[in-house]
């Protein structure tokens, strides 16, 4: 071994500038180290990059009996399960592109995605995407097969294109020898600029629409991040989000093709904590929500232990909070803090990060969305390197991350290696980097949209980067806007800051082409409430609750200390909040005030509300209203209510460059 | 929702194979007649079910088949086999399992020890050499705990492998149980309300599991169920007793039409 873990060093990516070449390489280069693992019957089996490739050729030669050409679309949906991966493989090696869909879309959303890619091929994983495919496959003429990986339930669905991948693979292996050369020159033609994945995006704002990803894009990126994190073939990761989101795609194909790490596969959706503590990855991504769940779950188990070990819990936490994360920068920190800290770790932080099963853990990712301090400061506190990536689909995941060291909580980090970026004129930011997408799948004026002439691409989002050189992203781009005296007004970047007290559930604030800015508060019905039986106050249901003085109090406390954050912000200091009142009702995606993904409908709740929001702009102190609410059953009521406005103190700028 | 029956295999008919005929079966606790005169039979690879009111003597032909209770006139026949008396644990040798209403788990033990529990009638080595567990009892262990495994996997429960039975909430308790009956490879499984209890997601998967296990092992099912939706959707023949008396026998459809079925459940009009 000469350097530790590099046994195999870098991948040469002009020699091997596609995916399946660069298996082939690492079948020769690491052959034996493990590749994949899956638990299969409560045993955890693995497959070496040899095994893998061989596994890849005998798809792919199934796929050439099957029809499966160059340019063929193959659409893949289902878990994270190594035949699928290694379907994305055998697709490529044909040169057809593969197309993974979520698997919990539902046939119609499915549709869109097989008409709008002109699928060809569908690798499902079971009966239940099977059925889907089924329900709509009249629909989509170009359709030619079906591929299923688990049979359960499928043995007696006798349709003709309908094919069970064991027997595909069976028949492939008989034939493996005359066509092993065959697969060879089929790959060998591949080359880096090729269309190598396509991904649809959420489409949060309209429909999806199809990213084309080269190649070059994926394994350029990735050798990148691997090189810089200094990712290498002894590392393990879990592959348990969706393979239709373009960061798995990096990590469990992109990365593992360049680092040679080996990727496990969940049991199934519901065992994924159990299987994190087996495998002890060393590399682990997961958005703000799952870290938020592992948190709350570690709490309550902690409030239900003895007194003595929640004391302990206590005063080891508080000294990771103060001082974890500077341990982990490399900054200065008092011998007798480090002893403190090294008991520490022997009682609470190391049992707690092994129950956890992040143990190993190098390196660790989060992105998305904004991740709450505390929670951000509690992983860092006990010694888990986390670090928040920003990125997107367009981007082959990598805008920014946070270098090691240099961790801030209110920042997304540096750029990522090779990765330019520039802020416009209103704000936006704009990247330039070797994953820069090809173009939208059949959609220039999209595409055209979002990628200037010069190659720039746009993101959407407004930032800034601070005085370290850390990007900092404050909301939408087009969500941005100025108040009246001119300074910038960012609702999510305030809503987010106000989210982040447990107290507060939803936020709304207003201020567009205002004087000052006002916010709608919902407050958090489990927290309030708990706050409430703790100091013995009485309510009777939440209308109630919600416009006690008492609860008035604490939330404009909560604002108070948001408005002292933003005081220090010089691009945010004149956008305190100077008025707020709290809702009688909790906003709700069947009044249509939230998306169903639990986004806020901004304009439409401007509309709904007018005249709270007219009221918060005048002197008045308080305003009746009456609002139309759906129940759960559909049935539509109404409730009125006198609201309560309040003013909040804000903060005079202590920055000197705002100072007037 | 597709048509979930595309393709789905031919189902038995007259000309299949008998699995389990009950004759004349009559059983009484002192001078309560439980059963009387009850004659069917179950074809191989059939969902059968049987309905009626409360103490329509149900369970009772449930443990009657099962050996529990001995009839006191009438005959089984078994795999073509007049049965003498037999015991319980006799009958689950023959490749007779069952699930109960009240859910019987060991409740300290985890899903994976309880369906080892099931494996109970297939192993061969006695105690000692279990004791000892080395060679041939080793490879048993092993053999078994495959078998197991594949139960957990088709039963999709690997999430609560090593979580206390009493811990889990009921409609998975139920599940569990069901894969202890499925661990004994049985040829006819015995479900007493599989569904009871259980909020209406619960019971689609259980009718799905249900639906596999006789797809997929061609195992012969026998169940009683109180949900009308569930019985029609997923049995082929249907039995119906009420007072211990059988008033009818057929498929879902010729069951629903028939007048003495109506009454029995929805009473009669006295005019």
């Amino acid at each position: 071994m000469t350097t530790p873990g590099v046994n195999a060093g870098w991948p040469d990516l002009t020699a091997n500038d596609t995916g399946p070449k660069l298996l082939l390489w690492n079948a020769e280069m690491r052959a034996d180290r493990p590749a994949m693992r899956e638990k299969y019957l409560g045993i955890w089996q693995t497959w070496s990059w040899r095994k893998v490739s061989d596994e890849v050729r005998n798809i792919a030669i199934g796929f050439m009996q099957l029809g499966v050409r160059r340019g063929d679309r193959i659409a893949i949906i289902g878990d994270n399960r190594p035949r699928l991966y290694w379907s994305v493989y055998a697709a490529q090696a044909l040169g057809g592109v593969p197309v993974p869909i979520y698997q919990d879309a539902v046939a119609e959303e499915m549709l869109y995605v097989l008409e709008n890619a002109e699928v060809k091929f569908v690798i499902a994983e079971n009966q239940e995407q099977v059925d889907k495919v089924l329900e709509i496959k009249d629909r989509c003429p170009l359709l030619e097969a079906v591929i299923y990986d688990d049979p359960r339930g499928l043995r007696d669905y006798q349709l003709p294109n309908l094919h069970n991948f064991d027997d595909l693979v069976v028949d492939a292996g008989k034939n493996a020898n005359e066509y092993r050369d065959t697969y060879l020159k089929e790959v060998a033609i591949g080359k880096g600029s090729d269309t190598s994945i396509m991904l649809y995006t959420s489409g949060t704002t309209g429909r999806p629409k199809g990213v084309m990803l080269s190649y070059e894009n994926i394994l350029i990126s990735s050798l990148n991040a691997v090189k810089s994190e200094g990712l290498n073939e002894d590392d393990e990761i879990l592959a348990y989000l969706p393979m239709a989101w373009v960061g798995d795609h990096i990590f469990s194909y992109g990365e593992a093709l360049c680092s040679g790490f080996c990727v496990a596969c969940p049991e199934s959706a519901d065992t994924v904590l159990n299987d994190i503590f087996e495998i002890g990855p060393t590399f682990f991504f997961a958005p703000p929500r799952i870290f938020e769940n592992l948190l709350t779950s570690v709490m309550i188990r902690i409030e239900d232990a003895g007194s003595l070990k929640r004391k302990l819990f206590r005063y080891f936490m508080n000294i990771a909070g103060e001082w974890g994360s500077k341990i982990l920068d490399g900054e200065p920190v008092p011998a007798n803090i480090r002893l403190l800290y090294a008991l520490g770790n022997i009682c609470i932080y190391g049992p707690l990060k092994n129950t956890l099963g992040l143990s190993r853990v190098r390196l660790g990712y989060t992105a998305g969305e904004a991740i709450g301090p505390e929670i951000f400061n509690f992983y860092r506190g006990i010694g888990l390197n986390l670090k928040q990536l920003y990125g997107m689909t367009e981007a082959s995941v990598f805008v920014t991350v946070q270098p090691d060291g240099e961790v801030k909580p209110d920042t997304v980090g540096k750029p990522a290696e090779g990765v330019n970026i520039k802020i416009d004129e209103n704000g936006e930011v704009l990247f330039k980097s070797p994953g820069t997408f090809q173009e939208y799948f059949k959609n220039p004026e999209a595409t055209a949209e979002a990628k200037t002439a010069d190659g720039w691409c746009r993101t959407g989002d407004a930032g800034f980067f601070d005085v370290d050189g850390h990007l900092k992203i404050i909301d939408r781009a087009k969500d941005v806007s100025k108040l009246n005296d001119g300074s910038m007004f960012a609702p999510k970047y305030i809503e987010n800051k106000m989210k982040f007290f447990s107290d507060i559930y939803e936020v709304v604030t207003f201020g567009a082409e205002r004087d000052y800015v006002t916010a709608f508060v919902n407050i958090d019905l489990e927290a309030v409430g708990n706050w409430a039986e703790r100091n013995a106050v009485g309510y009777a249901s939440y209308q109630e609750l919600a416009s006690l003085p008492q609860v008035y109090d604490i939330i404009e406390g909560h604002i108070r200390q948001v408005n002292q954050d933003l005081a220090n912000d010089a691009n945010m200091s004149g956008s305190q909040i100077k008025r707020f009142l709290i809702l009688h009702k909790q906003l709700d995606a069947d009044d249509g005030e939230l998306t169903r993904t639990q986004k806020v409908r901004r304009s439409h709740i401007a509309e709904k509300y007018a005249p709270l929001v007219d009221a918060l702009y005048s002197s008045k102190d308080k305003c009746s209203i009456e609002t139309e609410v759906t129940f759960e059953d559909g049935r539509k009521g109404s409730i009125s209510a006198e609201l309560t406005m309040r003013d909040v103190s804000t903060v005079a700028s202590n920055t000197t460059e705002a100072a007037e | 929702m597709t048509d979930t029956t595309v393709g789905r295999k031919r189902r038995p008919d007259e000309n299949s194979e008998l699995m389990l005929s009950v004759d004349n079966v009559v059983l009484s606790f002192g001078g309560v007649k439980a059963l009387q005169d009850v004659s069917f039979e179950i074809r191989k690879g059939e969902i059968r079910a049987i309905i009626g009111p409360n103490g329509a003597g149900k369970s009772s032909m449930l443990n009657v088949i099962n050996g529990f209770y001995k009839p006191n006139e009438g005959s089984i026949t078994y795999k073509g086999i007049t049965r003498p008396q037999m015991e319980p644990s006799e009958v689950a040798r023959e490749g007779v399992s069952r699930t109960f209403q009240n859910i019987a788990l060991f409740r300290g033990m985890s899903t994976l020890d309880n369906i080892m529990t099931g494996r109970n009638t297939r192993m061969n080595k006695n105690f000692m050499w279990q004791a000892i567990y080395f060679g041939p009892a080793r490879r048993e262990e092993l053999e078994h705990r495959q078998k197991a495994e594949g139960i957990i996997d088709f039963l999709e429960i690997q999430a609560i492998r090593k979580t206390p039975v009493g811990r889990l909430p009921y409609g998975l308790q139920k599940r569990v149980e069901l894969g202890r009956a499925l661990a004994a490879e049985p040829d006819l499984l015995l479900l007493d309300e599989p569904m009871a209890g259980m909020n209406s997601e619960e019971k689609e998967d259980m009718c799905r599991f249900i639906l596999d296990v006789n797809d997929e092992f061609g195992t012969t099912i026998a169940l009683i169920e109180h949900d009308m939706g569930v019985v029609m959707d997923i049995s082929d023949r249907v039995v119906v007793l009420d007072y211990g008396i059988k008033i009818a026998d057929g498929t879902p459809n010729e069951v629903r039409g028939n007048q003495d079925v109506i009454d029995a459940y929805l009473g009669v009009s006295h005019n």
